[in-house]
């Protein structure tokens, strides 16, 4: 252990490091949840594929000893959740918000009744790639390794950003999202959409479990998730549904959770509840500046039952 | 009423004709006593209680009353510290005819407990940590703690000996007596190896939250603390994530050691099951229960974590020297002349405060070496 010092420079590494390391799961979340909802659909339930896929993911990944294999089978678990709310939704007269709660404890509680046994073993985590090698400092090198998870995600708002405005699939989702006569003229089936994007927005909400209970905090239990699933759905509407957006967001909350801890380690302690309501008094307040009475929000699909 | 005749019923059921006689009969009797031999004991835990810590600590204690003869246990995990522990309390007292109830977590007590007491006079609540007062609380309820910030001076020991930044770090959930109390303990165990170390504290704010206890446990590291010990319900993560960054730990709650067999120097851990089996002896054998029990090391309540294989000699000398003298009673941790880490005097030279002082209990400051704010 090398004692060197780094004071008040801990503060912006701490925010750096937690930004890499806190937000992964955010942004698997709220890009699976942009998915679901610019085709016309909210999945409230995320938060229950969040903690199913934690412990799927632990749960085979104990089981086979491959960190691999875990996070295949929590994207499948959440897949399978996912085109089951989709198909819930697809009868007539069926709220998907209230299916979306529903399924939000189901999940829940199916990962506690099945994690009962892997809470005590332990799991091979998912691989780290140290970038912090040019540096002699360890707090900084502990702070960039980085997990390839991030890196996935990064991507994948990149991909996801670019593909809603210049491609088929992209296309199809987003007027699916805005009109349902509209898709119908066009020969869509938007339920069949819906349908496949709901799933989509499961299996990425599933990975997002994995990294938890693989990576970091790296264990299972049943307190792993504490409502960041439903912070994702948040952050999506936070977003205006742009998946550059939820990357962004998703950063600044990983930042702003590591905040509270890193003042208090050098010595700011006065007051850390109130750090701690720093990233959702911030919401609050952007959420305040950008919304009008006259007009819906900017971004937002048509179809969705929250802004019709 | 309800509860006595909740009583009357399981005992009708279980001797059918001349059950009914004799439940008549016991209803002429507050609570009969001779009935309680067929007694059931509810437990309600705020986490999983699995979880390597806290509550894993009470089942275990509850799991130890299993064997006893005509002693059935029910037991609720994830109950939260609110209206709804008071909804838990009333099932397990109009269902399953719950005559002791052990509410675990300490949010339990004031309002809900309180509050089920008055309204069930005839049940028995002990509640773990709180502060029965005679004066204030009825005499159905009552409260059990152990003096474990004795276990954390010891921890305090192990990582002052082990310590080479001389800076030690503590992941606390919330800015209350028990917490504090070991915080204090954990840095004057240090301060009696090398009275220049200090203690590093971070409050997350909760019992539970993973990803915080994490992030704080990596920025405590950052800062240069190399031997981190804990007070949050479940260390699992704390124990994993300092392993995993090269740094020690020191255990609490219950024995953390297979998660960083390398990296564990020791631990303070509970011993309920000693505890619990004196207050269910007392149900089978009539006596009334204690209101006030507290106990230590000496008395069995808490244990300490075999050393780990980092802890050298020195350390491992005065660890038992330490023991020892606490087993002997009368060890005080918090004795003058000592200060605040705001300067405020806490105790002066001439006063001692034993395990035992009920001054601890309302503990509402950090020492001084202590770096942090209740607040």
């Amino acid at each position: 252990m090398d004692a060197t010092e780094i004071g008040l420079w801990g503060v912006p590494l701490a925010v750096l490091g937690g930004a890499i390391r806190v937000s992964t799961p955010f942004i698997f979340v709220s890009l699976g949840e942009a998915i679901t909802e610019r085709s016309g659909r909210i999945n409230l339930g995320l938060e229950g594929t969040l903690v199913f896929g934690a412990m799927t993911a632990y749960a085979v990944a104990v089981m086979t000893g491959s960190p691999w294999l875990g996070l295949i089978a929590a994207a499948f678990a959440g897949l399978c959740f996912g085109l089951f709310h989709g198909w819930i939704c697809r009868f007539p007269k069926v709220n998907d918000i209230a299916v979306g709660i529903a399924l939000m404890l189901f999940g829940s509680g199916l990962a506690f009744f099945f994690g009962k046994p892997f809470i005590k073993p332990k799991a091979p985590n998912l691989p780290a790639i140290p970038f912090g090698g040019w540096s002699d400092i360890p707090q900084v090198q502990a702070a960039l390794d980085v997990n390839v998870l991030f890196l996935i995600g990064a991507v994948l708002s990149v991909i996801l950003w670019w593909a809603f405005r210049n491609t088929r699939a992209g296309l199809i989702v987003r007027v699916v999202g805005d009109s349902s006569d509209a898709a119908r003229a066009m020969g869509l089936n938007p339920d069949t959409v819906r349908l496949l994007a709901t799933g989509v927005g499961g299996a990425l909400a599933g990975i997002g479990g994995a990294y938890l209970s693989l990576y970091y905090p790296g264990s299972w239990t049943e307190r792993i998730s504490s409502g960041q699933g439903l912070m994702a759905v948040a952050l999506v509407i936070f977003a205006r549904w742009n998946p550059l957006g939820c990357f962004a967001a998703a950063l600044l909350f990983g930042g702003a959770g590591a905040l509270g801890p890193a003042l208090q380690s050098v010595g700011v302690t006065q007051g850390y509840y109130m750090f701690y309501a720093a990233p959702y008094i911030l919401t609050l307040i952007i959420m305040i500046a950008t919304s009008s009475p006259t007009r819906t929000l900017a971004g937002a699909p048509g179809e969705l039952s929250i802004t019709k | 009423m309800t509860a006595r005749f909740t009583l009357n019923r399981r005992e009708l059921l279980k001797t059918s004709a001349a059950g009914a006689a004799l439940g008549l009969a016991s209803a002429a009797f507050p609570i009969s006593r001779a009935f309680a031999a067929a007694a059931t004991v509810g437990f309600i835990y705020v986490g999983p209680k699995d979880d390597y810590g806290y509550n894993q600590a009470h089942a275990e204690g509850a799991a130890a009353l299993k064997g006893i003869e005509g002693i059935s246990i029910v037991e609720e995990e994830n109950v939260p510290e609110t209206v709804d522990v008071q909804k838990t309390m009333e099932s397990m007292i109009n269902l399953d005819g719950a005559s002791l109830i052990f509410p675990t977590s300490f949010g339990y007590f004031d309002p809900h407990m309180l509050a089920m007491c008055t309204k069930f006079p005839d049940v028995q609540f002990r509640h773990c940590g709180g502060m029965w007062d005679k004066a204030k609380h009825p005499m159905n309820a009552g409260s059990y703690f152990g003096y474990i910030g004795m276990g954390q001076y010891l921890n305090g020991v192990v990582a002052g000996h082990t310590s080479k930044t001389k800076k030690l770090g503590f992941v606390a959930a919330k800015p209350i007596p028990q917490v504090l109390l070991n915080i204090n303990s954990f840095l004057l165990g240090a301060r009696s190896v090398d009275p220049t170390i200090t203690c590093q504290v971070i409050f997350t704010g909760e019992w539970s939250l993973a990803v915080k206890e994490a992030e704080a446990t990596n920025a405590l590291v950052d800062q240069g603390a190399d031997v981190i010990s804990c007070h949050v319900d479940s260390p699992k993560v704390v124990v994993e994530t300092t392993a995993g960054r090269g740094a020690f730990v020191c255990g609490y709650h219950a024995n953390q050691s297979p998660l960083a067999p390398e990296k564990y120097l020791t631990g303070a851990e509970w011993n309920w099951a000693k505890v619990y089996k004196m207050f269910v002896d007392d149900l089978i054998a009539g006596t009334p229960l204690p209101n006030f029990t507290r106990g230590g090391l000496a008395d069995g309540f808490v244990k300490m974590s075999p050393l780990g294989p980092a802890v050298g000699e020195p350390a491992r000398k005065q660890f038992d020297a330490t023991l020892a003298e606490m087993m002997n009673g009368g060890f005080a941790v918090i004795k003058g002349p000592l200060k605040s880490n705001k300067g405020a005097v806490v105790a002066t030279a001439s006063q001692a405060f034993p395990e035992t002082a009920i001054e601890l209990e309302s503990m509402d400051y950090l020492v001084e070496g202590v770096v942090g704010s209740t607040a």
